[in-house]
């Protein structure tokens, strides 16, 4: 299987809660809260499109599109 | 998002607190059940009273949300009367095992078709972090100040002796593994329970200084261990997770259309 290409962090940020369960888990640390308390995909470019981040979110807030 | 097409969007975000566990238990449930590629209609959720319980207001189902631990007598009702139909219960720990605690055995004892999910976390998050039946000796909870010194059930040991066909347990660390056991325990034919570890930063986590929700899934990743596994051996303190019962029996209401047979023979 090829490897999946990022197209987006789509990030629905009046439902994220800012928990930071995704950005402890991230293994690449692409994720980062900001001075809302909202994720930011800050590094994205070091994102694997694991998806834990989509799987493990509380709150649906997150989703990685790929190609 | 394909799962986003199971919920009620209007409903959120949801009331759970930051980091709860319940929202990875819906995560999760929304991703097994669109995996089995299920239509809407074909799927009931029941729940009663708790912060878990609010999980069926958010599903695009059919629902009931109904009274604190009685979920699966309502479950029973509408399986008994459309058996054709997928019933989904999730529960609290106390909604389950104190509060319905004698449902829970006795659907368990029948073998009703129907999937009951544990949510546990340890303790009454609604109404203020009381102490739960699976709270556990030694913890800390709003009613048990100077430490409790109740015993905790074990959810997996009480489905097995009450006898569910299905008994599996994980965690909201373990999502992946949580999303197949969900979509096993669906599928399923007979009471299947599934207990989910699902941390509750703001009572149980804070009242034991468990620190954030992901220290708690830390938690759940350092002192779980797959069923059967050697490292349970060497320390018997680690909870196993898995699938720990699977097996044929008769299916309640499978029974009951053969006692309708046999009482109308004869007679239109």
């Amino acid at each position: 299987m090829a490897k999946p290409k990022l197209k987006a962090h789509v990030i629905d940020r009046e439902w994220c809660k800012g928990c930071g369960i995704c950005v402890h888990f991230c293994p690449k640390d692409v994720l980062e809260l900001d001075e809302e308390d909202k994720v930011i995909a800050a590094r994205r470019e070091d994102c694997i499109c694991c998806k834990m981040c989509e799987l493990r979110c509380p709150d649906l807030a997150i989703e990685i599109e790929t190609e | 998002m394909a799962i986003k097409g199971y919920i009620r969007e209007r409903f959120f975000p949801h009331i759970w607190c930051p980091g709860c566990g319940h929202g990875i238990v819906l995560n999760s449930l929304l991703r097994a059940i669109e995996k089995l590629g299920m239509s809407k209609n074909e799927i009931v959720v029941v729940s009663g009273i708790g912060c878990s319980s609010r999980i069926s207001g958010y599903v695009d189902f059919h629902t009931l949300h109904t009274i604190h631990g009685r979920a699966l007598a309502f479950a029973t009702g509408v399986k008994m009367s459309r058996p054709e139909l997928n019933l989904i219960v999730p529960m609290g720990d106390g909604d389950a095992l104190a509060i319905g605690g004698n449902h829970f055995i006795h659907s368990a004892r029948r073998n009703i078709d129907m999937t009951a999910i544990v949510m546990n976390n340890r303790i009454y998050g609604m109404t203020g972090g009381q102490y739960s039946p699976l709270s556990g000796y030694g913890t800390l909870a709003t009613t048990a100040p100077y430490t409790n010194i109740d015993y905790a059930f074990d959810t997996v040991e009480l489905a097995k002796a009450a006898g569910a066909s299905f008994v599996a347990r994980s965690t909201t660390y373990h999502v992946q593994q949580l999303t197949k056991i969900l979509k096993q325990a669906i599928l399923h034919e007979g009471f299947s329970v599934v207990e989910v570890l699902s941390q509750c930063p703001t009572y149980f986590g804070r009242k034991n200084r468990k620190g954030t929700a992901a220290d708690m899934m830390e938690f759940y990743k350092d002192n779980t261990t797959p069923v059967g596994s050697k490292a349970k051996k060497e320390n018997p303190d680690l909870i196993e997770r898995g699938v720990f019962v699977e097996k044929e029996m008769l299916e309640y209401c499978r029974e009951y259309e053969k006692i309708i047979e046999r009482a109308m023979k004869g007679r239109s």
